[in-house]
């Protein structure tokens, strides 16, 4: 591992204005968390607690209230501009619908001012990786949400970012797809060793995919409480691994120290 | 195909009723105290289409019909063009759009067909006063839709594409622009029939051609039935237009989902 880490949040607190009369809301508090060069970390919390807040954080998206973040030892500023070493998958669809399959794809490409031959040549190279070859044609709105997803992926690996966000990338999909895709997402993954900060609310999926996973408190003032290692060997199957006595003890420890903050996020959804 | 002959039998009833009512001696006269009262106020079917037929036989309505859908054209063109740049400018700054605020209400409130008589002063009697009225009557409909659309862009599109890479002029081009287009073919059909109506309007409030000019001059002679024959041609090329924006519409728009695309087997 090298001595800079790819992602680097310190100490990072952020406040909502309040709205329509209500007092200001800390979605999160004095949060630190790293992610080393070539490291897949998780992020697990329960709903609400402030993950993708994190993540625009580390994004560039949002400017915290306080804290810095550094990308490979360089202070990120949000309003000079997002974090241009990152790709993001976002949680909501963000394709754009306009545009066809392998116009999606392609975009941030155009974007950087790549000759369109190479650029096309490029997209349909990627469409074939995730599993879309002959779908570029088609608009988003004429993909299954399945494929959307694929595509998102595609679009964001094209631009081989040295450091990749993912939002809860496969909440939205079947088991059996999931599965599938966190297969493919591990084999992309392993040709490259990108840094991964993966957000997700499922622990199985967490362990089955990381080399670290963090645990968040419930909201309001969000921050890490846990830390733990996944040492299980790779490359791994996501279908395969959860049947491991290992896996099963990796997600006891976990889990217990997730569950109180389940139920107290719980509970105060209920009082809300 | 079957709602094809519901609505033309509709149409047809429609005229059978107006001929009867209309055609002295068929029906005694209810209201009127004299027999040929009736089409006197309402025209005869039979010779508003016969005015119509001459008309096309003879060539005589081609020139005014395509001044006016010139002046139509130009209308929603220019007014279109308008409409999207200046509501792409206030929906992308707001300061710009908090200054303009009362200025565009206030302009959106007037009744701007009194406006015509002024661009007559300003712009002649030529079509370039229709032109200007069509303008401000479709301006504010692109305008309105535009400021809509770009304000209503999906942040999650924008934070996506900023990460992609994009710069503040790529986005406009590859985010609000789409997304601004979407909202102006929605308000197309709008826009297109507002700019016929300043068209039709400004030639009948004073000109020397078109459609408008030919009726401001029948009802001069008391000619109800050429007044209802030019009326009729209006309203023929009203719907002729709004099927033309909705092929274009599609054409376009592909990428929109619609409502049954299945197919049947
Ligand atoms: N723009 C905003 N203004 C005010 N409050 C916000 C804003 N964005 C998020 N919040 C609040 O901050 C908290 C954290 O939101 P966030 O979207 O980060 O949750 P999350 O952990 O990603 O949840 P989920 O798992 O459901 O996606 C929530 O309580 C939310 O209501
Ligand atoms: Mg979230």
């Amino acid at each position: 591992m090298s001595a800079v880490p790819a992602l680097a949040l310190k100490d990072i607190t952020c406040r909502f204005a309040a709205r329509d009369g209500g007092g200001a809301y800390t979605a999160v508090a004095n949060a630190s968390l790293t992610v080393e060069a070539g490291e897949f970390v998780s992020v697990v919390g329960p709903t609400g607690c402030g993950k993708s807040t994190l993540l625009n954080i580390a994004a560039g998206l949002l400017s915290p209230s306080s804290g810095t973040v550094e990308v490979f030892g360089e202070k990120l500023v949000a309003s000079e501009g997002v974090n241009r070493r990152a790709g993001y998958m976002f949680q909501a669809d963000a394709l754009m619908p306009w545009r066809t399959g392998i116009g999606n794809v392609i975009a941030g490409l155009e974007f950087r001012g790549v000759e369109e031959d190479e650029a096309l040549a490029q997209g349909e190279a990627w469409l074939r990786r995730v599993g879309l070859a002959g779908f570029g044609d088609r608009y988003p709105h004429q993909m299954s949400g399945g494929m959307r997803k694929r595509l998102a992926l595609a679009q964001t690996l094209i631009l081989s970012p040295d450091i990749l966000l993912m939002d809860e990338p496969f909440s939205a999909l079947d088991v059996q797809t999931r599965q599938l895709m966190e297969n493919e997402l591990l084999a992309l993954w392993a040709e490259d060793r990108k840094s991964v900060l993966f957000i997700t609310h499922d622990l199985e999926e967490a362990i089955a995919l990381s080399d670290r996973v963090v645990v968040l408190s419930a909201g309001p003032a969000t921050r890490p409480i846990g830390d733990f290692k996944v040492d299980l060997d790779r490359p791994r199957d996501v279908s395969e691994i959860r049947m491991t006595p290992d896996f099963a003890r990796l997600h006891r420890e976990i889990w217990a120290a997730m569950k109180e903050e389940v139920l107290k996020a719980y509970a105060a959804q209920k009082a809300a | 195909m079957k709602l094809r002959i519901l609505q033309f039998s509709i149409f047809a009833l429609l005229i059978l009723v107006w001929h009867l009512m209309t055609t002295p001696g068929i029906v005694p006269p209810f209201y009127f105290e004299q027999d040929n009262r009736a089409a006197f106020f309402f025209g005869e079917p039979v010779k508003v289409f016969g005015v119509v037929v001459d008309w096309f036989w003879s060539g005589e309505i081609f020139g005014h019909l395509g001044i006016t859908l010139l002046e139509t054209a130009l209308g929603f063109v220019i007014g279109s063009a308008f409409g999207l740049g200046i509501g792409l400018w206030l929906a992308l700054s707001p300061t710009a759009s908090a200054v303009m605020d009362p200025y565009i209400k206030g302009f959106n409130s007037m009744p701007r067909v009194v406006l015509a008589p002024i661009f007559a002063v300003w712009f002649g009697l030529g079509i370039w006063s229709k032109v200007a009225l069509g303008v401000t009557l479709v301006f504010f409909v692109v305008f309105f839709n535009v400021y809509q659309g770009v304000r209503e862009v999906s942040p999650n599109l924008i934070a996506n594409a900023r990460m992609l890479g994009a710069t503040r002029h790529q986005l406009l081009r590859a985010i609000y622009l789409p997304s601004a287009m979407s909202w102006v073919f929605a308000s197309l059909h709008n826009a297109v029939g507002l700019a016929f109506v300043g068209a039709v309007v400004g030639e009948y409030l004073g000109s020397s051609r078109g459609v408008g000019y030919l009726i401001l001059q029948a009802e001069g002679t008391f000619d109800i039935n050429t007044v209802f024959a030019g009326i009729l041609v209006l309203t023929g090329f009203a719907l002729l237009l709004d099927t033309g924006v909705g092929v274009v519409e599609r054409r376009l728009m592909t990428w929109q989902p619609r409502a049954s695309e299945t197919e049947r087997v």
